[in-house]
């Protein structure tokens, strides 16, 4: 049973290797100045040529992207609740129709909660 | 060869020079097609704009790509002072990982796939997430603000976009009754079986413009795009660590690609040609399509990326979904 999902899990170490040599080879042929040699400035956050404004450029992020993410995982959870729905359809019979359009439609009410609220505006 | 293939089985048995065979012609795959790509695109960008496109090296400069992969073997790769170190280099890596698990998921023939694994499809799409951990991990370690900028972008956009993804391959699995690849294919090429473009022709469309957004692609490219953010999350890279995000991202799109093939395009069927030549065939039509809608249309703005996705795409594909699930309920109940 889980036999054929063993090809995946060589597929992730065979890409782990594949990464090996691609990395280790530009480390090997790679030039590697002398960091003594080297001024600080090579190593400072890209600033389109001036000096940097901040040292720490990770803060806090807007709401907006939290928003979309809820609404993500709303919507992620039924396409993961329908997808056995859909292989399954041909056997459920008409209760598998009625049941879609009773789950789609508590679903559309969410969305269109969530349009009129303007979760959706990106201002 | 057929030797060198029956040492091979002496020494490792079937089940292993299966495997190993598989993943060398994968990773070879994976090189040459991403080495093709960027070769034909600057190609198609050339005469979309009436240049010439790369001349130099080789005919027609076939040689350009192999050419830029040793010059950036050879550069030095520079760990900036403020980064997030292990994280950082680890982040290409993870955006690569997955892709190699999903080449070796895909059908390129009626039996010629790596596995066959019953919920290939799903399998597939959650490998997809998991390349969207490596840009946001480059980002975040970047500590950099076009970077970070450029990962959050891509990071709302590439969850906005699965929706519509997920959605529009569904109402292809309502009508083959299968999450096996390999079945839905074979859906689609048996005795009356019909290429789900017929049925399906909307999926078709949101899915495409599902994918171009899935791999981050012009015109929905805002998680780099360089007009405003330098090149967004892979900016403090250099050399193979910014090679391999290239690597990953034209991999993904040989995997939307192969998948709408397969989902759409009925997959390694078609007349005279073997199978694997017209999937390779297909897929990239698909890719020609991807280039031509990069040279065409103007990058989107934020708002209007989410606009499309959350106000439209997100709806069409629902209503696809119920038509799908509709129509073959009256058309079971007619027979």
């Amino acid at each position: 049973m889980s036999a054929q999902y063993l090809p995946v899990l060589f597929a992730f170490m065979g890409a782990i290797g594949f990464m090996a040599v691609m990395l280790g080879l530009n480390h090997l042929l790679g030039p590697k100045p002398k960091a003594a040699l080297t001024p600080a400035v090579k190593f400072e956050p890209f600033e389109c040529g001036v000096p940097a404004l901040q040292r720490d450029n990770r803060r806090r992020i807007s709401v907006k992207y939290y928003l979309v993410a809820i609404l993500f995982v709303m919507f992620d959870l039924e396409a993961v609740l329908l997808y056995p729905w859909a292989v399954l359809y041909r056997e459920l019979g008409l209760f598998g129709l009625v049941e879609l359009v009773v789950f789609l439609i508590s679903l559309v009410v969410g969305l269109i909660y969530a349009w009129r609220k303007g979760a959706l505006e990106w201002q | 060869m057929t030797a060198l293939l029956d040492t091979l089985e002496g020494t490792l048995g079937g089940w292993g020079t299966t495997l190993l065979v598989g993943f060398v012609a994968l990773a070879g795959l994976i090189t040459v097609n991403a080495m093709f790509m960027v070769w034909f695109e600057r190609k198609v960008a050339g005469w979309v704009q009436g240049r010439l496109g790369p001349m130099e090296h080789g005919p027609q400069g076939t040689l350009q790509t192999l050419l830029d992969v040793v010059k950036l073997l050879g550069k030095e790769s520079i760990i900036p002072a403020q980064v997030d170190r292990k994280v950082f280099l680890l982040a290409p890596v993870v955006a690569f990982l997955p892709a190699l698990a999903m080449l070796s998921l895909l059908p390129y023939d009626n039996n010629l796939t790596m596995t066959d694994v019953e919920s290939g499809l799903l399998l597939v799409f959650a490998f997809g997430g998991v390349s969207l951990m490596g840009i946001f991990m480059g980002a975040w370690s970047s500590n950099n603000k076009f970077a970070l900028l450029g990962g959050m972008r891509a990071v709302s956009q590439n969850i906005a976009y699965e929706l519509p993804l997920l959605l529009s391959a569904m109402a292809v699995v309502l009508c083959a009754g299968s999450l096996n690849l390999g079945e839905i294919v074979a859906a689609q090429t048996g005795e009356n079986g019909l290429w789900f473009i017929v049925m399906q022709p909307v999926a078709l469309g949101i899915y495409l413009i599902a994918a171009t957004a899935e791999t981050n692609r012009a015109p929905f490219d805002i998680p780099e795009a360089e007009s405003e953010l330098v090149a967004g999350f892979h900016t403090e890279y250099t050399g193979m660590g910014f090679a391999v995000f290239f690597l990953a991202e034209y991999t993904y799109m040989f995997i939307v690609c192969g998948i709408g093939a397969t989902l759409f395009l009925g997959g390694g069927d078609g007349p005279l040609l073997p199978g694997p030549v017209w999937f390779i065939l297909k897929v990239y039509f698909l890719l020609f399509l991807m280039v031509m809608a990069r040279w065409t249309y103007p990058r989107l703005r934020f708002d209007q990326l989410m606009n499309l996705a959350w106000k439209f795409l997100i709806p069409l594909s629902l209503i696809n979904l119920l038509a799908t699930a509709a129509v073959l309920k009256f058309v079971e109940v007619g027979s």
